[in-house]
């Protein structure tokens, strides 16, 4: 093993083991519930190696001065050094306040990047160049004072499933990149992954055929709109409630498809892997999305749809999502 | 670009000081690296750049012979410098240069430590911190120019509120810091900047370069009330060799002094006195001193000499008998020094002096003879003296007869030894302006002045000052106003004035900061009853007063910012309040909606219905209102006026629905 590895490996043992003992201070906090308010007791500062280079700067000039007796020039070196040590309390106030409001996340597939929107809001004082980073991905952003901010943070989702949005690392070197002022947010919330499309696509399977004995109302999800009662129409499609306003008897009338919905059957892909098939599935569903055509999920013990749009997407990819790992 | 700037900022200081040569180097690498950066170029090839960096180092030996120090440190830390910004193309390599340039400007000062050069670099960190905020704002500064310079007037202003709150902390660090009693490596010696000041040689050149430089040579605090002006010849070094163009001074070092050659003395004067560095040794005293300062000698001559020169600020006090008798009896050696002349040279002058030796015979009467010569012929007190010949003192008396103290000073002497009388020249300075505000007087370089001293039997050493028989003004009024025709505007009195006035802000800084060491510093504490501050005392009193600050700065940070919600709140707060302010309180349950029908209900003013529309359309119709629409709607609720016939509206409302 090389030294550069032999060092990441004595960080990261490091790492754990201070975020074992020290909990409060590390990201193995406990996940909260939003919305967080950042303040002293978790704000944390160090300098930066920028700082430190700039210290020892510092401390050249300082001891120039005293060895030359020079009050000017160790007056300018004071100033500075007061100066430089002063921005901790503009960083901190830049981090002091600080509320994450919301959390959401945008739907990606694994494999994809999962986008979450942080809102922050920061009471009183515009702050500038802070920085919110979930893993090694980071974004810069200035907050108005007072106004919600979004902040977008796009990190790996590599796994479908549920996938907690981490702990988020909020940090700034305002003013001066000397010293870092930080804080652990661990909100509790997590984001859906779906699965990762199959790529290239396969042909869709043949529609299918028996869909005809499925009942009326089965036809499609989608409500369209509502008509007069006929009296050959099933009991269960009227609405009562618009009825009783109306005076009238209403039906609810679905939208009829064209063709008869695809079936994408769990069984139908049994020569692939067990991830492919969900693969495979997915890739699907998105494809009779994208032709307009109704479809039904058939899973080992669930069956989704038929339907189409957004919400029966949705219900399909999430059931997909959220299938167990291999099956033994 | 930015950084470019802070560089330049930390290099100019030193440039007019360093060598052409470099001078020229660095400027040239700044414009041309500005311009590389204008026209878009890349990275500078390491072709170009290795050969640069190893030819300064040799342009450094070259002109000081070595690396070490600090003149030829400083020059090697300014062309590296100005290197350095050429490879500069990341963020980090940006900080590093600013980190670098703090440094140099901050050896600077090691040169110059005038207030107005320490003032503005101090003035000058508000651009490198400024650079820093910018660097940390917009790390990609290259893509967006135009952001990058909105944000410039912003950085520039919270860069300076950084300094100016910093302020309290850097006074107690300056003030409590122990300083170093002796120096921790060796002591600046290697001081070949050329400062002005008296040599222990007389040429009419160097005299003249003095006469127009108005840098203050010493200031005086008198213990009692000043003396007469004629009366204030601060004697400097005395000068007895001539070899028929320059006066220099013989080295007494060796000289044994038998005993003291002071007689009966009287008019004595207490004084304290603070000498501008001046890389020589001589101290001034007014004539003449009664004993020599700490650390210094008093020559057979009365002038004082350090042990060490005078490479800072020194103070030291003394005291002075206006009245004295001085060297009554003269050795023969001493004799036959003070009465030898250059042979050959100046036989006009000789011939006069014997003339005068053989007519008169009595010394009292030739000196009168030769200040009659003075002043009875066309002489003429001028700084711009025509330049003379070999025979320098006959090309005076009888040709050009235009000069200034020297010229006079210079023949007079030689005319005295010419007819037997041991005479010396006497350098120093004469006069120095009375500031009333600080009640002390400034001597001016400018003040310099030279007079002569010849022995006579039974008196001593008399001292005759033959400028005052050709211009009693010069020992009345000064140089400057002796030489009257020269006189331009900016030496109008109300510039002068100005200019004493600054000569005490000058003082205040030398006494208060310049001066401030180690001793001073011990006594600092002697109000709270520690008499000498050792080293810890001071390290506790440091940590404890900076401990005060660090707290006002904590309550400063810790204080609960007070939240008014965001914009679009605070805007209908506002509003509310405008219309609290007129009779019509929104309850504290009622929305938007029931508060706009309320108001609808005592009076219709459409201005306010729509106000409170547009607050529920931007709140409740979006996640996230659009910005430019909430800042117009505060705009519009800061607009709407509630006074007068508004109010008149709501009161008469009321008072129907009543």
């Amino acid at each position: 093993m090389n030294a550069s590895g032999t060092f990441a490996s004595l960080r990261s043992r490091l790492l754990a083991t201070a975020e074992r003992r020290l909990p409060a201070l590390t990201r193995l906090k406990q996940a909260e519930a939003l919305p967080i308010t950042l303040h002293r007791h978790r704000i944390y500062v160090l300098p930066t190696r920028f700082g430190l280079l700039f210290s020892a700067v510092l401390l050249v000039m300082l001891l120039g001065a005293l060895n030359y007796n020079n009050n000017p020039a160790l007056l300018l070196t004071c100033l500075l050094g007061a100066a430089c040590f002063q921005s901790v309390f503009q960083a901190f106030r830049t981090l002091n306040g600080v509320e994450l409001r919301s959390l959401q996340a945008e739907p990606c597939h694994a494999g994809d990047v999962l986008y979450f929107t942080l809102t922050f809001r920061g009471p009183g004082r515009p702050r500038y160049s802070l920085r919110a980073g979930v893993d090694a991905v980071e974004t810069l952003f200035d907050m108005e004072a007072g106004n919600d901010t979004r902040v977008r943070v796009g990190v790996p989702a590599p796994q479908r499933g549920w996938q907690r949005s981490g702990h988020v690392r909020l940090y700034c070197e305002y003013p001066f990149g000397l010293f870092q002022v930080w804080s652990w947010l661990s909100p509790d919330f997590s984001a859906l992954v779906y699965p990762r499309r199959e790529d290239p696509s396969v042909p869709l399977p043949r529609t299918n055929d028996d869909a005809a004995a499925l009942p009326m109302r089965r036809t499609g999800d989608e409500f369209a709109m509502l008509r007069d009662y006929h009296p050959s129409d099933a009991r269960r499609a009227i609405a009562w409630k618009a009825s009783a306003r109306h005076d009238a008897l209403l039906v609810k009338e679905f939208e009829q498809r064209r063709g008869r919905e695809i079936v994408l059957d769990w069984d139908a892909t049994s020569a692939l892997s067990h991830e492919a098939r969900i693969s495979r599935l997915t890739r699907w569903v998105d494809d009779a999305e994208a032709l307009r055509h109704g479809y039904l999920l058939q899973l080992p013990d669930q069956r989704v749809g038929p339907g189409l749009g957004g919400d029966h997407r949705h219900a399909c990819l999430r059931a997909l999502a959220l299938l167990p790992g291999v099956v033994r | 670009m930015l950084t470019a700037a802070s560089v330049t900022a930390a290099v100019l200081p030193h440039l007019l000081r360093l060598p052409t040569s470099f001078s020229l180097l660095i400027v040239g690498l700044l414009i041309g690296r500005v311009i590389q950066r204008r026209l878009g170029g890349a990275r500078i090839p390491t072709v170009l750049k290795l050969p640069l960096v190893l030819l300064v180092p040799v342009l450094v030996v070259i002109h000081y012979g070595n690396v070490f120090g600090r003149e030829p440190g400083s020059a090697l830390a300014c062309a590296m410098l100005a290197l350095k910004l050429i490879e500069t193309e990341s963020r980090r390599d940006a900080r590093a240069a600013i980190a670098f340039s703090c440094f140099v400007l901050m050896s600077a000062l090691l040169f110059d430590n005038s207030m107005g050069l320490t003032l503005m670099l101090c003035a000058a960190l508000t651009l490198f911190l400024a650079t820093l905020l910018q660097l940390e704002l917009q790390p990609a500064d290259s893509a967006r120019p135009h952001a990058w310079r909105a944000g410039l007037g912003r950085a520039l202003r919270s860069a300076a509120v950084s300094l100016l709150t910093a302020i309290p902390l850097t006074l107690c660090v300056f003030i409590f810091l122990p300083r170093l009693g002796s120096p921790l490596w060796g002591a600046p010696t290697d001081t070949s900047v050329a400062r002005s000041g008296l040599g222990d040689s007389m040429d009419p050149a160097s005299v003249q370069e003095l006469l127009i430089d108005d840098s203050p040579a010493f200031r005086v605090s008198f213990d009692g009330t000043v003396p007469d002006r004629s009366k204030l010849y601060w004697r400097g070094p005395v000068l007895t060799r001539f070899d028929g163009q320059v006066w220099s001074r013989v080295n007494h070092v060796g000289e044994k002094q038998a005993r003291d050659p002071l007689g009966q003395t009287a008019d004595v004067v207490d004084y304290e006195i603070t000498l501008e560095p001046s890389d020589r040794r001589w101290l001034l005293a007014l004539d003449v001193p009664l004993h020599a300062p700490e650390n210094a000698v008093r020559g057979a001559d009365m002038s004082l000499v350090a042990t060490r020169p005078v490479d800072q600020l020194l103070r030291y006090r003394a005291s002075s008998a206006l009245r004295y008798e001085l060297g009554a009896q003269l050795g023969e050696r001493e004799r036959l020094r003070d009465l030898a002349i250059p042979a050959g040279l100046n036989p006009r002058a000789r011939a006069r002096a014997a003339q005068w030796r053989k007519d008169l015979g009595d010394d009292n009467a030739v000196i009168h003879a030769a200040l009659a010569l003075f002043h009875d012929n066309a002489f003429f007190y001028s700084l711009a003296a025509p330049e003379l010949g070999r025979d320098a003192v006959d090309d005076f008396l009888f040709e050009t007869r235009k000069g200034f103290c020297q010229h006079y000073s210079s023949s007079f002497t030689f005319l005295m030894r010419a007819a037997g009388i041991p005479a010396r020249v006497v350098t120093g300075y004469q006069g120095g302006y009375f500031n009333s505000v600080g009640n002390y007087l400034v001597v001016r370089q400018s003040d310099a002045h030279a007079w002569s001293e010849v022995w006579l039997e039974g008196r001593g050493w008399v001292r005759v000052d033959p400028t005052g028989a050709v211009s009693p003004q010069r020992v009345e009024l000064g140089a400057r106003a002796a030489a009257g025709a020269s006189a331009s505007w900016y030496q109008a009195n109300w510039v002068l004035a100005l200019r004493n006035r600054f000569d005490l802000v000058n003082r205040a800084w030398n006494s208060l900061i310049v001066q401030f060491n180690a001793l001073r510093q011990q006594s600092l504490l002697t109000p709270f009853g520690i008499d000498k501050a050792e080293y810890y005392d001071l390290v506790r009193v440091l940590i404890g007063s900076s401990m005060l600050v660090l707290a006002l700065y904590c309550w400063w940070v810790l204080r609960r910012p007070r939240d008014r919600g965001d914009t679009l709140d605070a805007a209908y707060a506002r509003l509310c309040r405008k219309l609290e302010r007129i009779g019509l309180p929104r309850a504290a349950n009622e929305g938007p909606v029931a508060f706009a029908i309320r108001v609808n209900d005592v009076a219709a003013t459409p201005a306010v219905q729509s106000l409170i529309g547009r607050y529920v359309g931007l709140r409740y119709a979006h996640a996230l209102p659009d910005t430019g629409a909430v800042r117009a709607f505060a705009g519009s609720v800061r607009a709407l006026r509630v006074g007068g016939a508004f109010a008149r509206i709501y009161r008469n409302g009321a008072r129907g629905t009543r």
